[in-house]
C-alpha cells in the first residue's frame, strides 16, 4: 500500500493543475476572450471561500459535538444573500462608483476618506485573519497526519513541515496571479477561477462522503435517520440565544470578513449576479451542510472512542478501506483551506499597502516623491507582495506559537466576533447619514477592546495571556469586571456573553458619539454619496483645483496608472473639454474622475492625499454642500449658483485668453514669415545677381574665378528652388490634391533609411533605439512617411541643446495604432509653444539655425493625410515627438521582414 | 387613445417590479421566522424534538427560501434598469 505516496502525488497534480487553470484564465482574459469568465456562476463559486477548512472538516466536529447548532453558520449567510436587496445590492453599487478596494477603504472613504480609520479597520482584520490562516494550514497538517497514521508504511518527517510547504506554495500562487495588476479594482481572474474550482472540487468531494455515508455505510435514508435518532446528538437541545445570536454573528461576519468583502465586492464586476447568486448561493451552502449531521452521527457510530470528530469526513473513508474515497475528501479540504488563505492575503495585502505603508511612504518622501522619484507602481507592487508573503508568514508563526492545539478549533467563532465588530461602522454608513468619523473611531475601539478581554485574550486558555486569578475574581478583584461576566452578567455562554457586549456597547457609543459630534464637510458631502447612492450615482465635485498644474498630475499619474494609461486618461479628458493634446484643463470633474481612477490603484485616502499634494487641498464649494444638506435656502441657493457660474467664466475666460494668445501668436509669427520670407527670397536673389552681374561685365575673369561665382549662383538657385518646393509642398498637402503612393514596407527598414538620409552630413546625434517590432510591417505612402521621419530627426539634430545629444527612438502598439516616439535630452519645447508648434511657419526660436519653419506644418499635413497624427507628448524629459498611425495601415508580419 | 396604451403598460411593468422589490425585502424576514421556530418547539416539547425532525423542517425551509429567492429575484430588474424603475425611490 503506497497511500501516502499516492496521496502526496495527487495532491501536487492537484496544485499543478490550480496553476494551469488560474494562467489560462488569466491568458484568456487578457486577449479578451473568454466571457464566461464573468458570468454569474463563477462569482457564485468564488464566494464559497466562506466554506473554509473549518466547514469542511470542521462542520462534521462541531455537529458531533452540539446537533444541529452548526448550522447557524450557513443559516446567517443565507439570511443576507435571499435579503440583498437590503444590503448587498448597496454594498456592491457603492464599492464600483467608489472604487472601494477593500473593507478598510469603504469605511475610511465613507467617513471622510480618513486614514486613522483605515489602519485601525486593517490591524482588526489582520488580527482576525491571523489565527483563522493558522486553523486552514493546521487543517492540512492535520489531514495529511491523518493519512500517514493509516498508512502502516509510511512514516511522517516532521508535521509543522507540511505546513511550512503549503505555507510557500499559497504565498508564490498568491504572488503570481493576485499582484497581476496594481489596480485592486480589476479582477483577479486567474485566482477567481481557481477558487471556482477548488468550490466545485470541495462540494463535490463532501456530497460523495456524505453520498457513501448514508448510502454506503447506513444502507438507506431511514436507516441512517434511524442511526441518528440512536446517537448521542438525537435530541434538538441548541439553546436559544446560541442559536439566535451565532445566526446573527454568521450573518454580521459574512458581510464584514475581508475576504469575502474581497469576491463580494471588489471582485464583483456586474450588479446583475447578485440576482444568480441570491439563490444559488444559499443553495450551495444547503447542500455543503446537507450530510454534515449523517456523517456526524455514524462517525460518533463506528469510529473508536478519542477519535477527532473535526476530521471523520477524511478516516471515515479511511476506516472503511476506501481510498480513493479519501484522497478526494483529503483534496476537498485542501482545497478549502487554500482558497481561503488566497483571498484573505490578497485582501489583507491590498490593505496593509493602502493604509499603512504607501501613506508612510508618502509622508517620508515628503509629497516630492510622487512628481520626482521613484516608480511608486513599483514601490506599491513589491509593498503587496511583500504583504501577502508577511500576512501568510504570521498565520504559519501563529500555528507554532499555539502549537496547534485545541484552542485553534474554536477560533472560527472568535474571529468571526472580531470581524463583527466592523458592521456598525459599515451599516451605519451605508444607510445613516448622521454617522461620523469620531463616532465610527470610537465604536471600533469600544467593540474592539471587549472583544480582545473578553473573548480573544481567554480564548489562549487561563494562564497564557490572563492569569487564572483575572479570569475568576476580575482584575484588581473587581468582580464586575470579570472578563466572562461583565456587569456581573454570569451563567452566560462566553461567546454569546463577549458577542452581546461588544456589539452593543460597540454600537451605543457609535450611535452616541455620532450624535454628539459634527462631521467635517468632507465627511458630510461622502455619507450623502453613500447613503443616496442610487439617487446620484454621479457625484458632486470636491476639488477647486483652478490653477493645478495638469502637467505634475500626468507625471504623478503616469508614475501609478503606467504611461500610457495616464495619457489615454488625460488625452481623453482634455478632449471631451474640447482642447487637444494631454493636458486638460484641472477642472473639478477631471480632478474627481483622477482621484477615482488612482483610488483603485492605491485606496482612496492614499488618492486623495496625492491629490492634495499638488493641487493643494481640497475644499468643499457652496454646491457640494448643498447636495449634502439639502437645505433649501434660496439665498445660498443662489449665491451658489453665482459661485458656479463665475467659476464657470472665469474657465471660459481662461480659454479665450488661451485662444487670443496663441492667435496673436500666429499674426506674429506671419508678420514675421513675410520679412523672413522676403529676406530668404531676397538674399540669394541678390547675390544671384551680383554674380551674374559680375559674369556678364567681367571680360578678364579667370577661368576658376568664372566657374565658383557660377557655382555659386548655382547653389543659391539650389536654396531658391527648395524654398518654394515646401511652400508648393505644403499648399498641395493644404488644399488636398495629393495623391498617395502606397506601398508596402519594413517599419525598421523606414527608420533606418530616415535615420541615414536626416544624419547626412554632420552625425554629432547619437540616435537610441528603445523597443522596436522588427515584423511591422506597414502599408501607406512610405516615402510621405519617411519625410515625416527625417523631419523630426533633422529637428532634433538642428535644435536639440543638450552637450551630447541623444534622441531616442521607440515604437509600442496601442489599440491597434502603431506609436512611434522621437525624444531627444534636450531641453525640450516650451509650454507656450505647444500650440502653435504644428502651425506654418512657426520656429521656436529666431536666433537659432535657419529653415522657414514649414517643416513641422508638413508632417502635420502629410500625418493628415495618412489618416494619423503627429503631436508633442509633454513631461518627458526632452522634446517628445509622438507619431500616430492608424491600424488600417499597421500589420505584423510572420517572419521577420525581408 | 391606443398611443396611451403602452405607457399604461410601462407603468404596470415598473409597478410590478417595485412590489418584486417589497417581496424581496420580506423574504428574509420570513426566513428568520421560519429559523427560529424551531426554538419555541423547544419550549413546549419539554425534552426537546428529535434532531431528525428538526433538520427535515431546517432544510425544507431552506429549500422553500431558496425557490422564493429564485423566482422573485429573476423578476427583480437589474443594473441599469434599476435606476429607470426605482428613480424616486
Amino acid at each position: 500500500m503506497a497511500t501516502l505516496n499516492v496521496l502526496v502525488l495527487a495532491s501536487l497534480l492537484y496544485v499543478v493543475l490550480l496553476f494551469a487553470v488560474a494562467f489560462a484564465a488569466d491568458r484568456a482574459a487578457l486577449h479578451g476572450r473568454g466571457a464566461w469568465l464573468r458570468s454569474p456562476w463563477i462569482y457564485t463559486l468564488s464566494l464559497s471561500i466562506y466554506c473554509t477548512a473549518w466547514t469542511f472538516y470542521g462542520a462534521v466536529g462541531f455537529a458531533a459535538r452540539s446537533g444541529l447548532e452548526f448550522l447557524t453558520i450557513y443559516l446567517g449567510p443565507t439570511l443576507i444573500m435571499i435579503g440583498w436587496w437590503w444590503t448587498l445590492r448597496k454594498l456592491v453599487r457603492i464599492g464600483r462608483s467608489q472604487r472601494i478596494t477593500s473593507i478598510a477603504d469603504l469605511i475610511s472613504s465613507r467617513y471622510g476618506k480618513s486614514n486613522l480609520l483605515a489602519v485601525l479597520v486593517t490591524i482588526l482584520a489582520v488580527i482576525g485573519t491571523t489565527p483563522y490562516i493558522a486553523l486552514q494550514l493546521q487543517s492540512v497538517t492535520l489531514s495529511f497526519a491523518a493519512f500517514a497514521e493509516a498508512d502502516p508504511n509510511a512514516s511522517l518527517g516532521d508535521a509543522s513541515s507540511t505546513a511550512l510547504w503549503v505555507a510557500l506554495g499559497l504565498t508564490l500562487f498568491t504572488i503570481l496571479f493576485g499582484t497581476r495588476n496594481l489596480d485592486a479594482n480589476e479582477r483577479h481572474h486567474g485566482v477567481v477561477m481557481a477558487i471556482a474550482l477548488e468550490a466545485v472540487v470541495k462540494l463535490f468531494a463532501l456530497l460523495a462522503v456524505g453520498i457513501f455515508v448514508v448510502w454506503g455505510i447506513a444502507g438507506g435514508v431511514s436507516e441512517t435517520f434511524a442511526r441518528i435518532d440512536a446517537s448521542e446528538i438525537a435530541r434538538w437541545d441548541v439553546p436559544g440565544s446560541r442559536w439566535v445570536g451565532l445566526t446573527l454573528l454568521s450573518a454580521a461576519a459574512f458581510l464584514c470578513l475581508p475576504r469575502m468583502f474581497q469576491v463580494m465586492v471588489v471582485e464583483n464586476e456586474d450588479e446583475g449576479h447578485l440576482r444568480t447568486a441570491s439563490w444559488a448561493f444559499p443553495a450551495y451552502l444547503m447542500l455543503m451542510s446537507l450530510f454534515v449531521v449523517p456523517i456526524a452521527a455514524i462517525g460518533l457510530d463506528i469510529m473508536p472512542a478519542g477519535a477527532n470528530p473535526d476530521l471523520f469526513v477524511l478516516t471515515l473513508p479511511l476506516q472503511e478501506g476506501r481510498e480513493g474515497l479519501a484522497i478526494l475528501s483529503f483534496l476537498g479540504g485542501f482545497s478549502s483551506a487554500t482558497s481561503m488563505v488566497i483571498v484573505a492575503a490578497i485582501a489583507l495585502s491590498t490593505m496593509l499597502s493602502n493604509h499603512v505603508v504607501m501613506p508612510v511612504w508618502l509622508r517620508m518622501t515628503g509629497g516630492t516623491g510622487i512628481v520626482v522619484s521613484g516608480d511608486v507602481r513599483q514601490v506599491a507592487l513589491l509593498t503587496r507582495r511583500l504583504s501577502i508573503a508577511g500576512v501568510v508568514l504570521l498565520g504559519y508563526v501563529y500555528l507554532r506559537l499555539s502549537s496547534g492545539g485545541a484552542a485553534l478549533a474554536a477560533i472560527g467563532l472568535v474571529s468571526f466576533a472580531g470581524v463583527a465588530q466592523l458592521l456598525p461602522a459599515m451599516l451605519g454608513g451605508l444607510f445613516w447619514r448622521g454617522a461620523t468619523r469620531i463616532g465610527a473611531l470610537t465604536g471600533l475601539l469600544v467593540g474592539f477592546a471587549i472583544w480582545l478581554y473578553t473573548l480573544f485574550l481567554p480564548s489562549f486558555g487561563p494562564s497564557v495571556i490572563l492569569s487564572q486569578a483575572l479570569l475568576e475574581a476580575g482584575p484588581f478583584g473587581i468582580s464586575w469586571l470579570r472578563p466572562r461576566a461583565l456587569f456581573g452578567v454570569d451563567g452566560m455562554d462566553p461567546l454569546v456573553h463577549a458577542v452581546m457586549w461588544s456589539m452593543l456597547l460597540n454600537t451605543f457609543s457609535f450611535i452616541a458619539v455620532s450624535i454628539l459630534s459634527f462631521p467635517k464637510p468632507l465627511e458630510r458631502l461622502q455619507g450623502a454619496q453613500f447613503v443616496n447612492v442610487f439617487q446620484h450615482s454621479a457625484t458632486t465635485g470636491t476639488w477647486s483645483g483652478g490653477l493645478a498644474q495638469s502637467e505634475d498630475l500626468l507625471l504623478m499619474s503616469q508614475r501609478i496608472l503606467g504611461a500610457a494609461e495616464a495619457q489615454s486618461l488625460f488625452s481623453k479628458a482634455a478632449s471631451r473639454q474640447g482642447l487637444s493634446g494631454y493636458l486638460p484643463e484641472p477642472s473639478p470633474d477631471f480632478l474627481q474622475e483622477l482621484e477615482r481612477e488612482l483610488s483603485g490603484s492605491v485606496g482612496g485616502a492614499t488618492a486623495h492625499a496625492m491629490i492634495s499634494q499638488i493641487v493643494g487641498g481640497a475644499t468643499v464649494s457652496v454646491q457640494d454642500l448643498m447636495a449634502v444638506a439639502d437645505e433649501t435656502a434660496q439665498i445660498m441657493e443662489y449665491s451658489s449658483q453665482l459661485e458656479a457660474k463665475s467659476e464657470e467664466l472665469a474657465r471660459t475666460a481662461r480659454q479665450l485668453r488661451a485662444a487670443n494668445t496663441k492667435l496673436t501668436q500666429i499674426s506674429e509669427q506671419k508678420d514675421t514669415f513675410l520679412s523672413q520670407i522676403s529676406h530668404e527670397l531676397r538674399t540669394p536673389m541678390t547675390s544671384i545677381r551680383a554674380f551674374s552681374e559680375i559674369l556678364r561685365d567681367g571680360k578678364g575673369l579667370s577661368e576658376a574665378d568664372g566657374e565658383k561665382y557660377s557655382t555659386i549662383i548655382h547653389d543659391e538657385t539650389v536654396r531658391l528652388t527648395r524654398l518654394l518646393d515646401d511652400l508648393l509642398d505644403l499648399s498641395v498637402l493644404e488644399n488636398g490634391q495629393v495623391v498617395l503612393n502606397t506601398q508596402t514596407g519594413s517599419l525598421s527598414d523606414l527608420l533606418q533609411r530616415s535615420v541615414r538620409a536626416a544624419q547626412g552630413e554632420e552625425g554629432q546625434l547619437e540616435i537610441k533605439y528603445g523597443q522596436i517590432d522588427q515584423n511591422i510591417v506597414l502599408t501607406t505612402d512610405l516615402d510621405r512617411l519617411a519625410q515625416v521621419f527625417i523631419n523630426l530627426i533633422t529637428n532634433a539634430r538642428k535644435y536639440c541643446d543638450a552637450k551630447e545629444p541623444v534622441l531616442t527612438i521607440s515604437t509600442q502598439r496601442q489599440n491597434g495604432q502603431l506609436i512611434i516616439d522621437f525624444v531627444d535630452n534636450g531641453s525640450g519645447i516650451p509650454a507656450d509653444m505647444h500650440a502653435v508648434i504644428f502651425e506654418k511657419f512657426s520656429r521656436i526660436s529666431h536666433a537659432r539655425v535657419g529653415g522657414a519653419g514649414l517643416g513641422l506644418a508638413i508632417c502635420a499635413e502629410i500625418m493628415t493625410r495618412l489618416g494619423g497624427s503627429v503631436g508633442i507628448v509633454p513631461a518627458q524629459g526632452g522634446s517628445a515627438f509622438r507619431v500616430i498611425l492608424p491600424p488600417a495601415t499597421v500589420s505584423q508580419a510572420t517572419s521577420p521582414a525581408a | 387613445m391606443s398611443q396611451e396604451q403602452p405607457s399604461v403598460f410601462l407603468e404596470r411593468r415598473a409597478y410590478r417590479q417595485r412590489r418584486m422589490a417589497d417581496a424581496a425585502r420580506m423574504l428574509p424576514v420570513f426566513g428568520v421566522v421560519l429559523f427560529y421556530l424551531p426554538l419555541l418547539w423547544a419550549i413546549s416539547g419539554g425534552q426537546g424534538r428529535a434532531t431528525t425532525y428538526v433538520m427535515s423542517f431546517l432544510f425544507l425551509a431552506w429549500l422553500v427560501l431558496l425557490i422564493a429567492a429564485a423566482l422573485i429575484s429573476s423578476r427583480l430588474p437589474s443594473g441599469a434598469e434599476t435606476d429607470d424603475a426605482f428613480k424616486d425611490e
